[in-house]
């Protein structure tokens, strides 16, 4: 167990690689209770959200959910966060546990009258079962058939174990999946009874360190390491969450400059040759030069190789560019690589 | 329990006397405190190691740790199956993961290091 942003959080049950293999090929279960959850309530809340996220929350349906950087003024990134659109006047935001005091007092000082902020945080509890068997699993202890629950959706008020839940199809790992947000009561025996159901399908509880490699492969960013106040959505690869279109949102100033002027860096993923890690903060060169740092690196059990991510001058960004990364004292190679790192199988069309 | 024909070092390291040679790995303990050994760095063969300083790298997924030597000499060879399958670590960590084989200068230096007991005492495990 390990601090996590002011939580006790388990890094591994029973080993990283094991539990990010089964995640792969089977199901993991991972308590993400330690995230948090805003919700705006009243007439202005979807003006509030659409105000405060790059993304167009406006295109949201009663029961969709999208991704979304939260930008400064100068298209900064504050957080990475979900928008749920609970029913017309009431959206749920779920941001990282490592931001969301921080986020709270942002949304707080933005929102005016006409919606209330609440922090639902400690009311609200979070279960992932991520995996090809996670629908199968989760099946069992439900009436409401999953399948009707698509990648980005959600429905509340669903039984499952015989407690009240959200479930939403949505995850971290690149696999699919679902997100059980349940009353902080009711956690442990959902817990148990996800365990219990998926056993002869060898779902393992799985922890931080297999949420990283799992993330990571799936190109996934980890705001606090690959994006923060002093980088953009442009600049993370996140352009695509950018609706600059739909009118106007903190941040929307800077990031129409900054797109007519052109990113000087730009987020890219590499390979290394070697098995070494390339960790946070460590340089990586082009022919002997440092031209940037790594922001995440790991050992990518599905991919077997040292994967990272890193910022590169935008030349330097292309896939097959030859990099390296410095590594106690050593210049080990590399070659930047198109996200994401793995692609789970899709199945065959019919 | 550990294996009393071992020597063992504060920082986990195992060494074994064989004949005028030491074979160098690290324990069980610290493997599995390390789980998920993805890469291990070794020193060259001629390479000078030195008593309790640091002679290479065991790296998993969460942390690097450096390996200590737990006697001075030459590396006189390394185990190039373990970086080819770094994993044996958490398999084998007294057999087939040995890292390096010494040849010491002054085997007076293992008795600075522990024996089993001391060392299953330090790890907070009782002895068989």
């Amino acid at each position: 167990m390990v601090p996590f942003g002011g939580w006790e959080m388990p890094v591994q049950y029973s080993g990283i690689i094991e539990e990010h293999l089964a995640v792969r090929t089977r199901a993991g279960l991972f308590d993400v209770s330690h995230m948090g959850e805003v919700e705006l309530a009243g007439p202005g809340a979807l003006a509030l959200a659409q105000r405060l996220v790059t993304n167009d929350v406006a295109r949201l349906a009663v029961g969709q959910a999208l991704y979304t950087p939260m930008c400064t003024p100068e298209g900064g990134i504050i957080d990475d966060l979900l928008v749920y659109r609970l029913d017309d006047a009431r959206l749920m935001l779920v941001v990282n546990a490592t931001n969301t005091q921080e986020d709270l007092a942002w949304i707080r000082a933005h929102a005016a009258d006409d919606v209330r902020v609440i922090d639902r945080t400690a009311e609200v509890a979070l279960l992932a079962l991520q995996g090809p068997r996670s629908l199968a699993i989760l099946q069992r202890l439900t009436p409401t058939p999953l399948e009707t629950v698509p990648y980005y959706r959600f429905r509340d008020g669903v039984e499952v174990a015989g407690r009240r839940t959200l479930v939403s199809r949505t995850g971290y790992t690149g696999e699919d999946g679902f997100e059980v947000y349940c009353a902080p009561g009711d956690a442990p025996h959902l817990w148990s009874a996800i365990l219990e159901a998926g056993r002869p399908d060898g779902v393992l509880p799985a922890g931080l360190g297999a949420r990283d490699t799992l993330r990571l492969e799936a190109g996934y960013l980890l705001h606090g390491n690959d994006m923060d106040t002093a980088t953009t959505p442009l600049e993370a690869g996140l352009g695509w969450t950018v609706k600059l279109q739909k009118g106007e949102f903190i941040g929307a100033d800077a990031l129409r400059r900054q797109k007519a002027v052109g990113i000087s860096r730009r987020l890219a993923g590499f390979t290394l040759e070697e098995r070494a890690i390339a960790r946070h903060g460590f340089a990586i060169l082009h022919e002997g030069t440092p031209i940037g740092r790594v922001t995440s690196g790991t050992f990518g059990p599905s991919v077997g190789k040292s994967i990272g991510l890193g910022y590169l001058p935008p030349e330097h960004a292309e896939p097959g560019r030859r990099v390296a990364v410095e590594i106690r004292g050593r210049a080990v190679p590399g070659v930047v690589t198109k996200l994401p790192f793995y692609t789970r199988p899709q199945p065959a069309p019919a | 329990m550990y294996p009393k024909d071992l020597r063992y070092s504060k920082e986990h390291e195992w060494a074994r006397t064989e004949g005028n040679r030491v074979r160098v790995g690290i324990t069980k303990f610290a493997a599995d405190r390390l789980s998920d050994v993805v890469y291990v760095e070794l020193p060259q063969v001629g390479a000078e190691v030195s008593f309790m300083q640091p002679f290479g790298v065991v790296e998993s997924v969460k942390a690097v740790s450096d390996l200590y030597a737990p006697v001075s000499g030459r590396v006189a060879e390394i185990n190039r199956a373990l970086v080819e399958k770094p994993e044996l670590i958490n398999t084998d960590p007294y057999g087939e993961a040995w890292m390096i084989v010494v040849e010491p200068r002054d085997l007076a230096e293992l008795d600075r290091l522990m024996d089993a007991a001391a060392y299953a005492a330090m790890v907070g495990e009782a002895t068989s």
